[in-house]
């Protein structure tokens, strides 16, 4: 498998960290309401996962899975709209940051719930395997998600039944603000070794590591079928969710803080191009959010007499609230 | 005619969506050897790929449905304990109810829950007795309740072809049932049934209830001309259906297997008041509130709705008004 490209995993990095900031900026102005969970500082695990994959795979992303469906093809312009809930949204307004999806280019969503998305993904992989496909899928989660029995129970069918899914663990430290020593019983990729799924660890913080990492996993996966893990050792470098900037909530130190930030993602990627062609990438990085955030904020927002559209897939209208 | 069991009628309709569509698979424990009878002969027929066995993670695999049928499968999932559906509700209402409306319409899950033992089964006790088909009516998931042989199989076949989420629920108060059907058809959901026709009270009965309600229909006879209403369906319910009837007898009682507080009979009974003028307050008999049905048989059927109720609420709006 050849090395990933360092101009592709650069632009990455950089396209999803600028997107972040540009998104804090519309929650502080009020135009993204309910907040995000920023994936500043871990934009590298997305980046390096998914430039190891084919269109045709898919993936499943977390609450902080703005990053997720970036990296695998979303166009930013359209997930910028759904975060500020317009009609020209990936999911026309109805899902918003935690729900954001793209089945065309293989985003089965961003999901609120913890620890939801590896079933999901391990059944879509063995759907469509079912059919002569050869796609392989990747279940990304946060080192919460491994206490969730609902995980380590796909984890247990993803192996028994020989799904290719890759699950990548982004090891942030935190829960929330729960400490991975205080909530992790054993280590992490013991979980998966429990269920014979081969498990690697990698810097998180390197995209060419996890490019790398993936790289090597899946090569495995698509020829011997089977699942395998990899932990992404990683850092968050700003609050868990954006609430978390009117409230402080003291649960890492400053130092902590600062040590965890000098490991940037896309320091490390860009200083592996000349500064010409890093000058050149950031500023067409920046013409695609600077047109992505003016789309979005002139685009529509969703009729209110549309509220209840695309509930069932049926066919079926949903009785109104009455009055 | 062909004497059809309701067990039979649930493995007739499998066994032929089955053969209809490669994408139906089932899903579920002990299904191979077909422990609860519905799948009985599947596995020979269509093979393990398409008649899998799970190990028991009712959580995973119920998403693992999800998943499937994001990208056009037409998993059946089956659940041998009513209150499994606890276990699970968060992996239906929250995700698969849920996923056509929050990806903006990218997607359809047409995944069958199906319950073949709901409610009570009579020694098995507090945890294995549940009837939690109001929950999913709440929650706006398609949610049936055959009564009869002929409606497991056509409900069972629709709720397969549906392409939103449906749980099934086949009372085990009426799996041993057998009726005379030659060749059964598909059942549109959300369409009711008039089992017999009456002119005084609507009686509205849900899943087995209906053949008590049809019994005391008629011992009454003589006294009042009892409609029963067979819903069917109770999430999309047949309103027009039930307006019709009620329209015309203007008196109305329920009959219902869930617990009363915020069971269907309560949605049908404020539905109805709140479109038609009724010559008598309406009644419901159900199970009681916060219903945990004891083990002792005699305990037992006293907490669940019976005919004595049912007779004694059907008196009542008759002599009222
Ligand atoms: C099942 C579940 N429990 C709790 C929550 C609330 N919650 C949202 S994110 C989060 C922390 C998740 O931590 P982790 O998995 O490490 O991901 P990270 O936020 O660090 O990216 C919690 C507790 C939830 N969304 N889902
Ligand atoms: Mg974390």
């Amino acid at each position: 498998m050849s090395g990933a490209d360092p101009i592709r995993l650069y632009r990455t990095v950089r396209l999803i960290r600028r997107f972040e900031e540009r998104a804090i900026e519309l929650v502080r102005s009020g135009h993204i309401v309910g907040g995000i969970h920023p994936y500043l500082g871990q934009e590298g695990i997305a980046a390096g996962v998914c430039a190891a994959l084919r269109p045709d795979d898919v993936v499943a992303g977390t609450h902080r899975g703005h990053g997720h469906v970036l990296a695998k093809g979303a166009d930013p312009a359209r997930m910028m709209a759904e975060l500020c809930g317009r009609v020209t949204g990936l999911n026309r307004g109805r899902g918003g940051s935690m729900h954001a999806a793209d089945f065309a280019a293989g985003v089965l969503g961003a999901n609120a719930i913890v620890g939801a998305g590896g079933a999901i993904v391990t059944g879509a992989v063995w759907a469509r395997r079912r059919r002569g496909e050869d796609l392989v899928g990747v279940s990304f989660l946060g080192d919460g998600a491994v206490n969730e029995g609902m995980l380590l129970e796909a984890f247990n069918l993803a192996a028994l039944w020989r799904v290719p899914v890759l699950f990548v663990c982004e090891n942030n430290g935190y829960a929330t603000t729960m400490p991975v020593a205080d909530a992790v019983a054993g280590s992490i990729s013991a979980r998966a070794e429990a269920f014979g799924i081969r498990a690697s660890t990698v810097d998180g913080q390197d995209p060419a590591a996890v490019h790398a990492s993936t790289a090597a996993a899946l090569a495995r996966m698509r020829a011997d079928g089977g699942p395998e893990f990899l932990e992404a050792r990683t850092y968050r470098f700003d609050a868990h969710h954006t609430f978390e900037h009117a409230v402080r909530l003291d649960y890492r130190s400053p130092a902590e803080v600062a040590q965890g930030r000098s490991r940037d993602p896309v320091q490390i990627a860009g200083s592996r191009l000349p500064a010409a062609e890093r000058a050149a990438i950031d500023a067409d990085v920046e013409a695609v959010l600077e047109a992505a955030v003016a789309d979005a904020l002139a685009a529509a927002e969703p009729d209110p007499a549309t509220a209840l559209e695309y509930l069932y897939a049926s066919g079926l209208t949903a009785r109104t609230g009455g009055g | 005619m062909p004497r059809l069991s309701y067990r039979k009628a649930l493995n007739r309709a499998l066994a032929d969506e089955l053969a209809r569509d490669e994408e139906v698979f089932l899903l579920g424990e002990d299904i191979q050897v077909a422990a609860s009878a519905v799948t009985a002969g599947l596995l020979k027929r269509f093979g393990p790929e398409r008649v899998r066995d799970t190990p028991l993670s009712e959580q995973a695999f119920t998403s693992f449905a999800t998943g499937a049928a994001l990208v056009g499968a037409r998993p059946v999932v089956e659940f041998q304990i009513p209150a499994l559906l606890f276990l699970v509700f968060e992996q239906i209402v929250n995700h698969a109810h849920k996923f056509p409306l929050m990806t903006g319409g990218q997607c359809a899950v047409p995944v069958t829950y199906l319950v073949p033992g709901s409610g009570s089964r009579t020694g098995w006790a507090g945890q294995h007795s549940d009837h939690p088909y109001s929950l999913f009516a709440h929650a706006g998931v398609t949610t049936v309740v055959p009564a009869t042989p002929a409606d497991a199989y056509g409900l069972l076949v629709s709720a397969i072809r549906c392409d939103d989420p449906v749980v099934v629920f086949a009372p085990a108060a009426a799996t041993e049932l057998r009726a005379d059907v030659s060749d059964p058809v598909p059942v549109p959901l959300g369409r009711g049934r008039v089992h017999r026709s009456g002119d005084d009270v609507t009686v509205v009965a849900v899943g087995h209830l209906v053949h008590d309600a049809l019994a005391v229909a008629d011992e009454l006879a003589g006294e009042v001309s009892v409609e029963v209403f067979d819903p069917r369906t109770l999430y999309p319910f047949d309103w027009d259906g039930l307006l019709g009837s009620v329209a015309r007898t203007g008196r109305l009682v329920v009959v219902d297997d869930s617990n009363r507080s915020c069971g269907i009979a309560g949605e049908i009974i404020a539905t109805v008041v709140e479109q038609v003028r009724l010559h008598a307050p309406p009644r419901r008999v159900t199970r009681p509130d916060g219903a945990v049905l004891p083990f002792a048989p005699a305990l037992d059927r006293a907490v669940q709705p019976g005919r004595e109720l049912l007779r004694h609420a059907i008196a009542h709006v008759s002599k009222d008004g």
